[in-house]
C-alpha cells in the first residue's frame, strides 16, 4: 500500500515492521517514522487476519456462533465462548446449573494460566532469551493435556453452549488439575530465576513504556495493562459474572504503568488464577453441567451485552436481536483494538528495541485486534 | 555513597545473571527432565473425547443408526456435513427414506463437535485420528457410510 | 610419542631433503592453507553441532537426531542443503560489495587463526606481536559487517550493521585492556611466550584477583565483538529479523554464519592461551610429581579442552540472557566495563611490579 519511501520529508526514516516480522506474533503492519534508533511515530496498519467474525455471526444461530469467537482471540478462546453463552443466557434468561458454572470459571482460569504462560516465553524471546519459551510451553502442554482431556481439543475447545457446558468433566480432571497446579507452584520460582530477576530483563523492561492512569483510561486500556498504570478495571472483580462473586482473589494493581509493571501484573495474576482454581477444584457441586434448552434458540427482540475479563482485558459481546434465529448485529469490544492504541503513545521516543519490548508486554494477539 | 552504590550494582547484577545460568545449567546437566516427545517413533494416544474427525459408527452386521434426518446438517455452522437421501423399498412394498450418501468434508470442518451433539440417534460421533494430511484435497471429501450399509432395524 | 610438534617436524624435514628450501616453503604453505580451510569446516560443523545440542538441552529438548548416529550429520545436511541452495542478490543492492562482504568477514577470521598455538611447539607462525595481532586483524570483521549492512540496501540491515559498528568499535577497548593485563604480567607479546611463561601455574591463578576480573571482562567483551547473545544487536531477530545479513541467502548467509563460529573458536582459543595456559598442561608451582602426571595428556587435548569449555560457557551465556538495549550495551561499555578494567590495569600493574603473584 505504500510507495517505496525510505525517508520522509523531514528526513527520517520510515521502517515498515511486519506484516511479516517476528516481533509482531502475527500480520500485524506496524510504520514506524525512525531518527536513528529513536521512535518517532508508530502507525499500526491493521486488517490482515480480518475474517469479519461479526458479518459470520450474523448468518449463524445462537448456538453456531459461539464458536467462531474461539477464533478471534484464540489464547483465551475458552472466555471468548463464556461471554458469547452468557450474553445469549441473558437473552433467554437460563438458569445456568451451579456444576456448569463452576466448571466453566475453573476452565475460564485454565485458559487464562495458559494464555499467560504463553506470554511469559513469547515475551521473554521478544527481547532475546529464547530458553523460556520452552520452559513455558512444558507447562502449557499440561493445561493442553486437560483440556483436551476434557473438551476434546487443546485450543479452540468450544466447551460451552448455551446453558452449561457441552459434556461433564472427565473423571481425571480433578486429580489432574491438581497435579498441574502443584507442579505449577514448584516451576513459577524458577520463572522469576530466568526471567524477572534478571538485571538484563529489568533493565530492558523497567521506565520503558510508561502510560499513566489518565492516559491508561482514555485509550479505553483494560486488563493487565491498565492494571499496571493503576486503574482498577478487572471485570471479575467490578461487574462478577458467572460464581467469581463466590471466590476469593485479589486485584492484582501496580502503579509505574511501564512495561516491568505489566510484567509483574501478569506473573501475579498467574498467581491468582491459582488461588481460585484451589479454591473451585475440589467443591464442584453435584448435578447437571447443562440446562435444559429448547432445540431451537431465538432471542427476543432488544439488544443484549455482556463483559468478561479475558486474559488480554476486557472483551464486549453485544448482541441486537430482532427476534430471529441469527442476531441482527453482533459486536465485539475485543481489548487487544485498544491495547493497541496506546502503542504509539507509549512508544514514542524510545529505541527500536523497546517497542519491542513494549509490544510484548501489551499481549498483542492479532487476530483479536482485526477479528 | 556513589562508588559503593557502583560496586553493589555490580554484584547484583552479576548474583542475578549467575542465577539464571544455574537454572539453565541445570536443566543441561539434568536430562531426564527433557520433555521431547519422537512424534512418528512414539504415537500418542489421543484422549477418548479428543475431536479428530466425524465418523460413523457401523456394527458387524454393516448397520448404522443414521436415519437421514439432517439434523446434524442443520447443526453444522460451516456446511461440513451433506445428507444424500434415496428411496428403499422396505419388503412390505412401501417407499422408505433412507441415506444415500452421508458427504463429510473435513476440509471444512473445524470440529466443534455441534454435529454430534443435534444427532438424535447417535449415528455419529468423533473419531480420535489426528493425522489429516493427504496430498489431494478431494480426498478429504468423505463418504461416512460404508458401501452397503444400511439403517439399524431398531432406530427411529 | 607421536605429537603435532612431531609430524610437523618430520614432514618439514622430509621436504627440505627432497625439494629445494623455497619449494618445500611454497608446499608447506598449501599444506597449511588446506588444514586452515579444513579446520574452519569441522569447526563450523562440530560447533553448529554443539550450539544445537547444548541449547536443547538448556531448553528441555533432545535437539537433532534424526540424520546419522544421534543426529551427528545433522549439520552436514544443512551445510549440503546452503551449498545448493540459490543465492539472491537484491536488485537494490550494490553488487560488488553485497558480493565481497561475507569473503571479508571469512578472512579476517582466517588471519586470526596464524599466532594460535595448537599444540606444543604446533602454531602456524610464531610472530613476536602475537597478541598485538590479534587484536587489530579481529576488528577487520566489522568492516565486513559494515559492508554486508550498507550495500544489503535494506533498512534492518544498515541498523544493524551500524549497530555493530559501534559495538565492537567499543569492547575492543576492554579486550584490550584485559589482554593487556596478561601483557604486564608476562612482559611479552608473542603467543609462545605467554604460554611458556605460565609454565608453573595458569595466570587465572597465578594472577588472582586482577588476573580474574581480566578474565570475566574480557570473556563478556569478545562475547560481545563476536555478536553473541545478550549483545546480537546486530542481527537482533525479534527487531531486525536477521540485522546485517538479512539479505544474504545460500552459501553466502552459510559464510556469515561459518565466520560467526570460527570467531568464537578464535576468540576463545585466544582466551584459553593467554588465561588458562593454552596447551600447557596444569602445573602446580613445584610439585613435579603431580606436573609430570598432567604432562602425560597430549598438549593438543589440553587446548582443544580449554577452548571448547570457553565455547560453552559463551553458549550458555546465549542461552540463558536476554538481548540488551544499544544504549544500555554503550553503558555497559563505557560506565561499567571501562572503568573496571583500566583500574584493574593499575592494581594488574602494582602487583606485578611488586611481585605480589605467585
Amino acid at each position: 500500500m505504500l510507495e517505496e519511501i525510505a525517508v520522509n520529508d523531514t528526513g527520517d526514516l520510515i521502517i515498515n515492521v511486519g506484516p511479516q516480522h517476528p516481533s509482531t506474533h502475527g500480520v500485524l503492519h506496524l510504520i514506524i517514522t525512525l531518527n536513528g534508533e529513536t521512535i518517532k511515530n508508530i502507525d499500526p496498519n491493521l486488517g490482515y487476519i480480518h475474517r469479519s467474525i461479526e458479518k459470520m455471526c450474523e448468518s449463524l444461530s445462537y448456538r453456531q456462533f459461539i464458536y467462531v469467537t474461539s477464533r478471534m482471540d484464540y489464547l483465551s478462546s475458552h472466555i471468548n465462548n463464556h461471554a458469547c453463552a452468557l450474553t445469549v443466557e441473558k437473552g433467554l434468561q437460563i438458569e445456568v446449573p451451579e456444576r456448569a458454572q463452576y466448571i466453566r470459571v475453573i476452565m475460564d482460569e485454565l485458559t487464562r494460566l495458559a494464555s499467560h504462560q504463553l506470554w511469559w516465553g513469547a515475551a521473554a524471546m521478544d527481547v532475546g532469551a529464547l530458553t523460556p519459551f520452552f520452559h513455558a510451553f512444558r507447562e502449557r502442554e499440561m493445561i493442553n493435556e486437560i483440556m483436551e482431556e476434557t473438551c476434546g481439543a487443546r485450543l479452540t475447545m468450544n466447551y460451552n453452549v448455551p446453558g452449561g457446558v457441552m459434556a461433564d468433566i472427565h473423571p481425571d480432571f480433578q486429580r489432574k488439575t491438581k497435579a498441574f497446579l502443584a507442579f505449577f507452584k514448584d516451576k513459577l520460582p524458577e520463572y522469576d530465576e530466568l526471567v524477572t530477576g534478571n538485571i538484563i530483563f529489568q533493565n530492558r523492561m523497567k521506565d520503558i513504556g510508561i502510560i499513566s492512569k489518565e492516559d491508561a483510561i482514555s485509550y479505553g486500556c483494560s486488563g493487565p495493562t491498565a492494571r499496571a498504570s493503576g486503574v482498577s478495571c478487572d471485570i471479575r472483580k467490578t461487574h462478577p459474572y458467572s460464581i467469581y462473586d463466590k471466590v476469593q482473589f485479589d486485584e492484582v494493581l501496580e502503579t509505574t504503568g511501564d512495561s516491568f509493571g505489566r510484567y509483574l501484573v501478569r506473573m501475579q495474576e498467574m498467581r491468582q488464577s491459582i488461588h481460585i482454581i484451589e479454591q473451585l477444584i475440589d467443591n464442584i457441586p453435584e448435578g447437571d453441567f447443562q440446562a435444559k434448552t429448547k432445540a431451537v434458540l431465538k432471542l427476543p427482540k432488544g439488544e443484549f451485552y455482556t463483559r468478561v475479563e479475558t486474559a488480554r482485558g476486557e472483551l464486549g459481546v453485544y448482541i441486537v436481536s430482532e427476534g430471529g434465529l441469527t442476531p441482527y448485529r453482533i459486536k465485539f469490544r475485543s481489548p487487544g483494538f485498544s491495547n493497541l492504541s496506546a502503542l504509539n503513545h507509549m512508544a514514542k521516543g524510545q529505541k527500536i528495541g523497546d517497542m519491542v519490548a513494549i509490544m510484548a508486554t501489551l499481549d498483542l494477539v492479532i487476530p483479536d485486534i482485526d477479528r | 555513597m556513589f562508588i559503593t552504590q557502583y560496586i553493589k550494582e555490580v554484584f547484583t547484577g552479576v548474583k542475578s545473571l549467575l542465577i539464571g545460568m544455574r537454572r539453565t545449567g541445570y536443566y543441561f546437566t539434568h536430562h531426564k527432565e527433557i520433555i521431547t516427545q519422537q512424534y512418528p517413533n512414539e504415537i500418542p494416544v489421543m484422549a477418548e473425547r479428543f475431536k479428530g474427525e466425524v465418523i460413523m459408527l457401523h456394527d458387524q452386521n454393516n448397520e448404522h443408526a443414521c436415519t437421514g434426518c439432517t439434523a446434524c446438517e442443520l447443526a453444522c455452522p460451516n456446511a461440513t456435513i451433506k445428507i444424500v437421501t434415496k428411496f428403499d423399498i422396505t419388503p412390505e412394498g412401501k417407499k422408505k427414506k433412507a441415506i444415500d450418501k452421508f458427504v463429510y468434508h473435513l476440509e471444512l470442518c473445524t470440529l466443534c463437535n455441534l454435529c454430534i451433539e443435534a444427532c438424535p440417534t447417535g449415528a455419529i460421533k468423533m473419531g480420535q485420528n489426528f493425522e489429516h494430511s493427504v496430498f489431494n484435497r478431494a480426498e478429504l471429501t468423505k463418504v461416512l457410510n460404508k458401501p452397503g450399509s444400511k439403517v439399524r432395524d431398531d432406530v427411529e | 610419542m607421536i605429537s603435532f610438534e612431531y609430524i610437523a617436524d618430520n614432514i618439514d624435514k622430509w621436504l627440505n631433503n627432497t625439494f629445494s628450501p623455497w619449494l618445500a616453503l611454497t608446499i608447506e604453505f598449501v599444506i597449511v592453507g588446506v588444514l586452515c580451510i579444513g579446520l574452519f569446516a569441522v569447526l563450523g560443523l562440530v560447533l553448529i553441532m554443539m550450539e544445537r545440542k547444548v541449547s536443547a538441552y538448556m531448553q528441555v529438548r533432545l535437539g537433532p537426531n534424526r540424520v546419522g548416529p544421534k543426529g551427528m550429520f545433522q549439520t552436514v545436511a544443512d551445510t549440503l542443503k546452503l551449498l545448493v541452495k540459490e543465492g539472491l542478490t537484491p536488485a537494490g543492492s550494490d553488487k560488488f560489495l553485497f558480493n565481497l562482504a561475507p569473503f571479508v568477514v571469512m578472512i579476517a577470521a582466517m588471519l586470526v587463526l596464524a599466532p594460535i598455538a595448537f599444540a606444543k611447539n604446533f602454531q602456524i607462525w610464531d610472530i613476536n606481536i602475537g597478541v598485538l595481532y590479534v587484536s587489530a586483524v579481529s576488528s577487520i570483521g566489522v568492516i565486513g559487517i559494515l559492508m554486508a549492512g550498507w550495500a544489503s540496501n535494506n533498512k534492518y540491515s544498515l541498523l544493524g550493521a551500524m549497530r555493530s559498528g559501534a559495538q565492537i568499535v567499543s569492547y575492543e577497548l576492554s579486550a584490550g585492556l584485559s589482554i593487556l593485563v596478561v601483557v604486564i604480567f608476562t612482559g611479552d607479546l608473542s603467543i609462545s611466550q605467554i604460554i611458556e611463561s605460565q609454565q608453573t601455574g595458569w595466570w587465572i591463578f597465578r594472577g588472582h584477583i586482577p588476573m580474574l576480573i581480566a578474565f570475566i571482562i574480557f570473556i563478556i567483551a569478545v562475547t560481545a565483538e563476536t555478536n553473541r547473545a545478550p549483545f546480537d544487536l546486530a542481527e537482533a531477530e525479534s527487531e531486525l529479523t536477521a540485522g546485517f545479513h538479512t539479505e544474504y541467502s545460500g552459501m553466502k548467509f552459510a559464510l556469515f554464519f561459518l565466520a560467526e563460529y570460527v570467531n568464537i573458536f578464535i576468540v576463545c582459543a585466544i582466551g584459553a592461551t593467554l588465561f588458562l595456559g593454552g596447551w600447557m598442561p596444569l602445573h602446580i608451582g613445584n610439585w613435579e610429581a603431580f606436573n609430570s602426571i598432567m604432562d602425560w595428556i597430549p598438549s593438543s587435548l589440553w587446548f582443544v579442552g580449554k577452548t571448547f569449555f570457553l565455547i560453552f560457557v559463551i553458549m550458555w551465556f546465549r542461552w540463558t540472557f536476554p538481548r540488551l538495549r544499544i544504549d544500555q550495551l554503550l553503558n555497559l561499555e563505557w560506565k561499567y566495563l571501562l572503568p573496571i578494567s583500566m583500574f584493574n590495569l593499575l592494581l594488574a600493574t602494582l602487583i606485578a611490579i611488586q611481585g605480589w603473584y605467585f
